[in-house]
């Protein structure tokens, strides 16, 4: 059985990592949400942009946390490192599923919309941004899954969360310590993908 | 606006050009309030060019689009596009909205009460042949391309524009449900009197539905000719498309 003590930092952690992993994505959706619905207007910026999303997302993630450590502001010890480093990484996904999205509206269905005299912005809250919602919560849905996932390395760096309990038990060689990190973290990543394939089915309905 | 011979909309020397090529060449052309202007020629002719034109949606590369006297160019778009109606091959309803939603479209843009707006979608749904009690609350993908393509008619003269647009509307409809809209289009044309300009590469179709027709070829003016005399024209592409008959 699971030691009261145990328990209760596993219920701890848990909190520290939702919150590390919700206020990575919001500050993610933020950025690649309006990023991304700039990149359907100007063409020129697609191949800069995604390509620095491109090569955030190789750079393994411990390197990631490791070489933000010394940067000045955003970087140091702590959660807020951490957070930049999730952010980094989620934002691949959001800004290619809002540019894609947004690109694969019918094209008779936007020379209607322009032709009947919508204005830019009626065009874009009235008819692309709703015919892309699908495609655009795909896109946080992978991003949000792979930040759980991602956000247990931000332990290395004295973020807490539940990578703690894992690099805790790798150091002691405790697969107890492993598991209560991991099998919290996987429930996470399980319930979350569930949460947005339940509001994927009741936008795809309408 | 007595006279029906005062000028609803004019070509004058339109070239336009992209990439190097030269899409249309001198374009001058004058309609008539009250007309229906079929625009015919083979693909890559300039038919849709030039129509595309006539709502700001491409601009002359030089001349001018008049449109009630006005440049294009001088004319707010967002105002201009929502006097004038538009309807294309692919339709374009919007996937998301009802029939309903879809025919109320520039009503609701223009800020017309919410009234107002119900009644004038019932009575369109009914003019185009469809009923609203069944129709208003379905889906684009419900309906059948004849049906979709009835809709999209109704869109375009929803808010009472004073001209109409039309770039091969029933040109991926089967053969019946073509002359059927066509019939319907003719309907519309004699009871609405509405200007109205019809891109169409079937000869038959402009000789129906036309009271002229400007037969373009490489993007010069061939033929400008009312039906009738249009059948006696001796231009190697007027014969060309005559022979199709």
């Amino acid at each position: 059985m699971i030691p009261p003590y145990l328990l209760q930092e596993m219920a701890q952690s848990t909190g520290e990592h939702i919150v590390l992993v919700l206020v990575s994505m919001a500050i993610a959706a933020a950025l690649g949400l309006p990023l991304g619905i700039l990149l359907t207007r100007r063409a020129a910026l697609r191949t800069p942009l995604l390509g620095f999303a491109n090569v955030m997302q190789t750079i393994p993630s411990l390197a990631l946390f490791g070489f933000l450590i010394p940067i000045p502001f955003i970087g140091g010890i702590g959660k807020r490192t951490a957070i930049v480093a999730l952010v980094l990484y989620a934002l691949l996904p959001i800004l290619r599923n809002t540019l894609a999205g947004i690109l694969g509206v019918d094209g008779a269905v936007r020379e209607s919309a322009i032709a009947m005299g919508m204005t830019g912005r009626q065009l874009l809250w009235q008819v692309e941004l709703p015919l892309a919602a699908p495609t655009i919560l795909a896109g946080v849905r992978i991003a949000t899954v792979t930040t759980i996932g991602t956000a247990t390395i931000a332990a290395a760096i004295g973020a807490g969360g539940l990578g703690v309990f894992i690099f805790r038990g790798i150091a002691s060689v405790d697969t107890a310590q492993i598991l209560a990190g991991a099998i919290p973290a996987a429930l996470l990543a399980l319930l979350s993908d569930g949460g947005f394939s339940w509001i994927e089915r009741r936008i795809a309905v309408s | 606006m007595g006279s029906s011979l005062s000028t609803a909309l004019e070509f004058r020397d339109v070239s336009y050009t992209i990439g190097g090529n030269l899409v249309l060449d001198k374009l001058n052309l004058r309609i008539a309030e009250g007309r229906t202007l079929v625009l015919l020629g083979r693909s890559g002719s300039g038919k849709t060019t030039a129509l595309k034109m006539l709502n700001g949606l491409l601009f002359p590369t030089t001349g001018h689009v008049l449109v009630d006297q006005r440049a294009t160019t001088d004319w707010d778009l967002i105002q201009l596009r929502r006097g004038i109606g538009y309807v294309i091959q692919e339709v374009g309803l919007f996937p998301h909205f009802t029939i309903g939603e879809n025919v109320a479209l520039v009503p609701r843009l223009k800020g017309w009460p919410q009234d107002r707006i119900a009644a004038r979608v019932s009575e369109l749904l009914d003019q185009v042949g469809l009923d609203p009690v069944q129709f208003l609350d379905r889906y684009p993908r419900q309906l059948s391309g004849g049906q979709r393509q009835r809709v999209g008619v109704a869109r375009a003269l929803a808010a009472e524009p004073k001209l109409l647009l039309f770039d091969e509307p029933f040109g991926a409809l089967d053969p019946v449900t073509r002359v059927e809209l066509q019939d319907q289009f003719l309907a519309l044309r004699d009871r609405l009197r509405k200007t109205s300009i019809f891109v169409t590469h079937d000869v038959r179709e402009a000789l129906r539905l036309g009271t002229e027709i400007a037969l373009l070829h490489r993007g010069r003016l061939e033929v400008l000719a009312t039906p009738d005399q249009f059948v006696q024209s001796s231009g190697p592409e007027a014969q060309a498309f005559l022979a199709t008959l």
